[in-house]
């Protein structure tokens, strides 16, 4: 058989079980390790300073990237419904899509990618460096627990400041659209403002703060499991914070067609 | 119940494997109430693996570890923290938290990170200094503007500062001059002689294994292979032993 004409197709047939082997055993340590950190974070002690802490640097200092990010692609988003639905008169629809687009889709998975590269990365990178430095042993040897210490606070954090970055972004960007719309398209202000808030809804808003949240779960989490298993020093703090982004990214796209579809489909 | 003919810790046929590697391959060593061990041994032996099967950090695939008499291997988390809450350790590298001032890492295992009566611990952290010859000036300092040096001194002082029962040095001399390596020594020394802590510590230097320890054990090959008093270090009988304490390339150890 080794040598036989189903040896290649043996071959691959192998290679496609251990990467799904592979995916199933990495699916299951990250639902254990989501588990862990519920389990222990809703027990004291707690780490109210960790978690405001973590606040700020989740939520605070990620406002002007995401502002910015949200300015740009409103403003963009209005730009192109507005030269693409000329082209069938259907140019004066550029306020409702702004909202829709920015409200359901792009101000969620925008800002949770801006901030998956920016947070994700920056826990990975943390955690890794203590784990390689034995700083994570260390809190164990001093009675703490680095579950409830490190890792809920920035879980409990990402979930509740990633909604507000959300409303934010999209705030921001339904603004941009309008600024370029009245300031270069000339449409009119009012009538923009009107057409805005008839198409803006509450299920709507719902929905970008319950992606938001599920986003945010999904950054801490890809974060802390990747930097608390990084092993071989420098090189595995650098793994651990590319596999960290990547399977954040990975994670938001596809919650993001979940909950589109559970909600639409 | 501890009891004083029960040894502080024993290790009774410790096995620990990384995949296929097996690091400890039946480690038997027993270490009574105030006494000090010495474990030297090649680097990549597995020294470090031992102390932290010892902490629970690590989970041996076999053999029973007690601390006082209570068994660390598949111990429940609040057992475990009952014994860990005796133990002192400082690390090779320090692992000193770098987000935090060297007064907050001192106190750190008597608050576990919170901020509590900042001016008593800050007390409490310039004691310990003191200790392993620092001065206050460094209170505030963060730990990457100290030397290699005090970044060692700092961890010793935060080691012992909860007042543990039992203290593991992991290579505590390692990277200080040879005056602060005897500063280290001494220290290690009164820690034993005048309060009675149990001490457990590895090292390659062996004058500092001399120094400080009543026993030395070599583990070699996953297993303890020699355990004797410090004396008889350098007349052991042991060829491994031999080689290792003269520092000779060609012997049984390759």
């Amino acid at each position: 058989m080794k040598n036989g004409p189903l040896a290649s197709l043996l071959l691959a047939f192998a290679a496609v079980g251990r990467l799904l082997i592979g995916l199933l055993a990495m699916v299951g340590r990250v639902t254990t390790f989501t588990f862990t950190i519920l389990a222990r974070g809703v027990r004291p002690p707690y780490y109210p300073a960790r978690f405001v802490a973590q606040i700020m640097e989740i939520g605070w200092y990620s406002l002007p990237v995401v502002g910015l990010t949200a300015i740009f692609t409103g403003s963009a988003l209005a730009q192109q419904i507005y030269t693409g639905g000329s082209r069938f008169n259907a140019s004066s629809t550029v306020p409702a899509i702004v909202v829709f687009g920015m409200v359901r889709e792009l101000g969620p998975v925008l800002v949770g990618l801006m901030v998956a590269g920016r947070v994700a990365s920056a826990m990975a990178a943390e955690l890794g460096t203590m784990r390689v430095t034995e700083q994570l042993d260390a809190l164990a040897t001093l009675r703490t627990d680095h579950f409830r210490y490190l890792i809920a606070p920035r879980l409990f954090a990402a979930v509740v400041a990633m909604p507000v970055l959300v409303l934010i972004a999209n705030s921001i960007g339904i603004m941009g659209g309008y600024l370029l719309s009245i300031y270069k398209l000339g449409f009119n202000p009012a009538s923009y403002l009107a057409t805005t808030r008839q198409y803006l809804e509450w299920d709507d808003i719902r929905m970008a703060v319950v992606k938001a949240a599920v986003f945010g779960a999904i950054i801490a989490i890809m974060g802390c499991y990747n930097g608390c298993r990084t092993a071989g020093g420098a090189a595995g703090v650098g793994k651990a914070t590319t596999d960290a982004v990547v399977s954040s990214f990975v994670l938001i796209l596809f919650s993001d067609l979940v909950i589109t579809i559970v909600a639409f489909g | 119940m501890a009891t004083s003919f029960q040894p502080k810790i024993k290790l009774t046929d410790v096995v620990k494997r990384f995949d296929e590697k097996t690091v400890l391959d039946g480690v038997n060593l027993s270490v009574e109430h105030g006494e000090s061990v010495a474990i030297i041994g090649g680097s990549g032996t597995g020294k470090s693996v031992t102390l932290k099967c010892i902490l629970g950090l690590l989970t041996p695939e076999s053999g029973s570890v007690t601390v006082d008499g209570v068994e660390v291997v598949g111990a429940r988390a609040r057992d475990m923290e009952r014994v860990r809450a005796k133990f002192g350790m400082l690390f090779q590298g320090g692992a000193l938290f770098d987000s935090m001032p060297v007064w907050r890492n001192i106190t750190f295992g008597l608050t576990q990170g919170r901020i509590r009566e900042p001016n008593r611990m800050r007390r409490i952290a310039e004691e310990n200094l003191e200790r392993v010859g620092l001065g206050r000036d460094i209170l505030n300092l963060r730990p990457n503007e100290l030397s290699g040096g005090m970044q060692k001194r700092v961890a010793l002082a935060r080691a012992i500062a909860p007042r543990p029962e039992i203290i593991f040095f992991d290579e505590p001399t390692t990277g200080l001059d040879p005056i602060r390596a005897d500063v280290i020594n001494d220290l290690i020394t009164s820690l034993v002689e005048d309060l009675g802590v149990t001490a457990l510590t590895i090292t390659h230097d062996m004058s500092s294994a001399r120094k400080i320890a009543h026993r030395v054990a070599m583990l070699y090959d996953g297993r303890i292979i020699w355990q004797g008093p410090r004396d008889r270090l350098y007349d052991s009988g042991n060829p491994y032993v031999d080689q290792f304490v003269q520092g000779r390339a060609d012997g049984p150890i390759r």
